[in-house]
């Protein structure tokens, strides 16, 4: 490694110099406060680049270039758009349920933010060592679609209510898929905690090793990740040009911001579990037996690698946003219980066979 | 109150009516649709037109033969040209005169290049619709090509004001010819792309197949014309029946398709580019040399009687009715639009499916507002 | 079984139908120098094209010597449809003692004007063109009102 340190020793420093300075009570506390300053930090950084990065994937696949204005090469336009989002006044209509909804877009942040903290950016770059990793993230994405329906109930309005209902019943049935793609990894890895599954990826990534079935729950898992993001071409609940603006008509102001971040923040979620499970997480890409290759590639620093990833993964959501029109709620619905769930028990049962007979790399 | 645990029978939950409309972007131009849905059924929709009336044929009532051309470009601005071919026709008819074979020709060449445009920006609409915003760029790149043709020849881009009594205004340029065989050229390549991204795209098949079915004699007694009925089995190219300006001499096919649903109103529209690429390549190879526009009085007056013309817009049939009582001003103008006929269609097409399904009906429909209300 | 064929056959075909489609915008998207987007104020007098015949407003052309070629026949002012053009002569007296009509004031209402031309069509001595001008806005609306003919211009007589 260029770099002759590893993260683990600034934490190990941090560590030491607080718990020369206070107690033991509170150096625990002061770490999980500069742990969460820390994430707010990565959250608003991600966030910042990647509002940028839709709006100029999106002019050049459209011909034209993105927003070059605002400072050089409208690198400012998202300071300028939150800047227009916090002016807002985020006002309520009478008659909603108050506490819910102001309730729902804290809860939906609140629910991305926890589902980063058991990735790992790098070795030993990681906020918590679970041994139940996977399984975490999963869990709490979906308590976001309890968010969403309290956003569309409080706003007392039909429609709302409506687009609501259509985003939950997408969202709770694509996870059905998704969950079944990451079982498949996990059944050839043998556990469920972040660290492990990087280390087994050792002597190469998932999507090779693991070839055919591991490479067709990588393709599910993109899709049914689409889906749950509620991003296009999935996007029917809060489609601009249908009748209502979905689950979040009511928002405005910083609330919608709240809701607009937390769509970014999702997308990033589900490409760091693809990029942990299925392409290696922070590990280089290594060649079986070209050392001389696999040495060039350790040069570049691990969280490169990681986010690089995620970034090519989050290119690729983007990428089926501009190309495809939307689908229909019942034809969005028939594809995932009639397609991708048979299709995905089928893989899992033959990656099972797989990996009892021991077939993968 | 009984069981408060089953499910609310039908005549306890309301009918919400609402309003899609004049403001939408999905509705193209100012009509307000009053929808009464149950849940996401549509029960009724009522269209309400007149917010763009401008009241054109009665403007037209003061101004004389030669004068009122460029209000009519404004009807359907989509179909500029052909609208004032229509009106130029009538009057022709109305003095008898005959127009060079040059004219002609230039008249039916910018109106097919109009018919392109016009499909193009449909085509763009109709994908943006249903959701997919690149296709929009794409066919405003394509349609911009030609307009930079228009603007060369004509002066103006949108409201041409170029087809005129007696012929057409100026010559075209010298460059005209070359200029246009390299953009059919390119146009072929833009079509394949058109297909690759949208038409064989299997989620925008599934969206428009089996939506908004027209039945062929609801369209027959709709009085719906154009590709609306074309895709609805009835057979009705004002070009082919009723020719006009020289189209008995050209080669081409009506386009008619079986289908009655979205689908096939979107395939007819396809195959009827093809088509006027197919007329303009015929006419260009053999442009008659001579005048570009019979002479006419300074001030046109038309003989007594009533005139009657009909042409093929990009949406269907435009008939232009003149009652002349002799003088210098027609003493009525009466315009058959096109898209009047044609949102007759929207009613039965859609009411039992969902609100999906109409924003998918509409866009294919493809009606311009501004021709509805004149 | 035949449904299962048709299953796996649409599943694949619809797959297909899909990387298409992408494969055509990660063309577009890879080729930046394909945009269309032209950098309007920056090039106005770079890579800006306007036509020569783009009906932008309408003019009198004088010459070197500040001589324009309209007789203040009113051609023009019937034939425009909606009253942009007012022309205002004045008679004056010739050498030889005639009277005779001039022109005094070619006023034109360019907030008006639909740009249809019909002036131009019914000029006999084919004294007015359309400029191809396109940046005319201005911030008062009573400067729209152009008098077309310059000051001290006078009518260019035929050479017989």
């Amino acid at each position: 490694m260029i770099l002759s340190f590893q993260f683990s020793d600034i934490t190990k420093w941090i560590h030491d110099s607080l718990s020369g300075m206070m107690s033991p009570g509170w150096t625990l506390f002061s770490e999980f406060v500069l742990a969460g300053i820390a994430m707010i930090l990565l959250v608003v950084a991600l966030a910042v680049i990647l509002v940028y990065m839709e709006r100029k994937v999106a002019g050049f696949m459209q011909l034209r270039i993105g927003p070059n204005r605002v400072g050089l090469w409208g690198s400012l336009q998202v300071f300028a758009d939150v800047f227009k989002l916090l002016l807002k006044e985020s006002f309520a209509p009478n008659s909603v349920d108050k506490f819910l909804f102001n309730f729902a877009p804290i809860l939906v942040l609140a629910v991305s933010f926890m589902a980063l903290a058991p990735i790992s950016y790098g070795p030993g770059m990681q906020l918590w060592d679970a041994n139940i990793g996977i399984l975490y993230v999963t869990a709490v994405s979906s308590i976001g679609v309890i968010g969403i329906l309290m956003a569309g109930w409080s706003s007392n309005n039909k429609y709302s209510l409506l687009g609501a209902m259509r985003s939950g019943a997408q969202i709770v049935s694509y996870e059905l898929s998704a969950g079944l793609s990451i079982v498949a990894v996990i059944a050839m890895c043998g556990s469920l905690s972040v660290s492990e599954i990087i280390a087994s990826q050792a002597d190469g990534w998932w999507v090779f090793k693991g070839h055919l079935p591991i490479m067709f729950a990588f393709v599910i898992y993109v899709i049914a990740g689409t889906a749950e993001t509620n991003r296009a071409p999935f996007d029917l609940a809060e489609a601009e040009s249908e009748l209502t603006a979905g689950y979040h008509t009511e928002f405005s102001g910083m609330q919608f911001g709240m809701f607009y971040l937390t769509e970014y923040i999702n997308m990033v979620v589900i490409s760091m579990v693809a990029a942990t499970v299925f392409l290696g997480g922070w590990l280089p890409f290594h060649i079986f037996g070209f050392d001389a290759f696999n040495n060039i590639m350790d040069y570049i620093p691990s969280f490169v690698w990681f986010f690089g990833k995620v970034f090519f993964i989050i290119f690729l959501m983007m990428w089926f946003r501009w190309t495809f029109p939307r689908l229909r709620i019942d034809q969005l619905l028939k594809l995932e219980w009639k397609y991708l769930l048979p299709l995905s028990i089928i893989n899992i049962v033959i990656v099972a066979f797989i990996t009892v007979m021991g077939w993968h790399f | 109150m009984e069981n408060k645990n089953t499910a609310l029978p039908n005549d306890l939950t309301e009918e919400f009516v609402v309003n899609i409309g004049p403001q939408h972007p999905s509705t193209h131009g100012v009509l307000r649709l009053q929808a009464t849905l149950d849940g996401e059924t549509i029960k009724d929709i009522l269209p309400h037109l007149g917010y763009i009336h401008r009241g054109i044929e009665k403007m037209c009532e003061s101004l004389g033969y030669k004068q009122f051309i460029y209000l009519t470009s404004r009807m359907d601005y989509l179909s500029a040209h052909i609208n004032n071919q229509a009106c130029s026709l009538a009057i022709e008819k109305g003095l008898q005169i005959e127009i060079p074979p040059r004219a002609k020709a230039l008249r039916i060449i910018m109106a097919e290049l109009q018919r392109l445009t016009s499909h193009e920006l449909w085509w763009g609409s109709c994908a943006m619709d249903l959701g997919a915003v690149t296709p929009f760029f794409l066919a405003f790149r394509d349609r911009e090509r030609i307009l930079e043709l228009f603007e060369e020849n004509t002066g103006n881009r949108l409201t041409m004001n170029y087809i005129t009594p007696g012929g057409v205004m100026f010559d075209v340029l010298p460059s005209f010819v070359h200029k246009l065989k390299e953009l059919l050229v390119k146009v072929k390549g833009y079509l394949k792309e058109y297909d690759t991204l949208i038409t064989g795209n299997i989620i925008f098949q599934h969206r428009l197949k089996g939506v908004g079915v027209l039945p062929k004699e609801l369209a027959i007694s709709l009085g719906c014309t154009g590709p609306v009925a074309r895709a609805s089995g009835v057979s009705c190219d004002v070009r082919k029946y009723y020719p006009y300006d020289g189209y008995d001499k050209l080669d081409f096919k009506e386009v008619v398709f079986d289908g009655c649903d979205s689908w096939s109103r979107y395939l007819v529209r396809m195959e009827e580019i093809r088509q006027s690429i197919h007329i303009i390549e015929q006419l260009l190879d053999n442009l008659p040399e001579g005048e570009f526009r019979a002479k006419l009085k300074g001030i046109v007056k038309l003989p007594v009687g009533e005139y009657y013309q009909r042409v093929e817009t990009a949406r269907g049939e435009l008939g232009v009715y003149i009652v002349s009582d002799g003088g210098n001003k027609p003493y009525r103008l009466k315009l058959r639009a096109p898209n009047f006929s044609n949102l007759g269609a929207v009613r039965p097409i859609t009411i039992g499916s969902k609100i999906g399904d109409l924003m998918a009906s509409m866009a294919t429909i493809d009606l311009v507002i501004p021709d509805i209300d004149r | 079984m035949r449904s299962l064929i048709q299953y796996i056959k649409e599943v694949v075909l619809g797959f297909y139908s899909l990387i298409q489609g992408l494969m055509l915008t990660l063309k577009y998207f890879t080729r930046p120098w394909k945009n269309i987007v032209e950098q309007y104020p920056e090039n106005r007098s770079t890579t800006i094209n306007i036509p020569e015949r783009f009906a932008g407003e309408v003019v009198l052309p004088h010459d070197e010597n500040n001589r324009h070629k309209c007789t203040a026949c009113t051609l023009c002012e019937m034939a425009c449809p909606n009253g942009t053009i007012k022309i205002i002569s004045a008679t004056i007296e010739t050498e030889d003692g005639k009277k005779k009509k001039v022109l005094d004031k070619w006023v034109y209402n360019l907030g008006m004007c639909t740009m249809c031309a019909q002036c131009i069509d019914a000029c006999p001595q084919d004294a007015i063109t359309m400029k191809n001008s396109f940046e005319l806005s201005v911030y008062d609306r009573n400067q729209l009102i152009k008098v077309l003919n310059k000051p001290g211009s006078k009518l260019k007589e035929k050479e017989s």
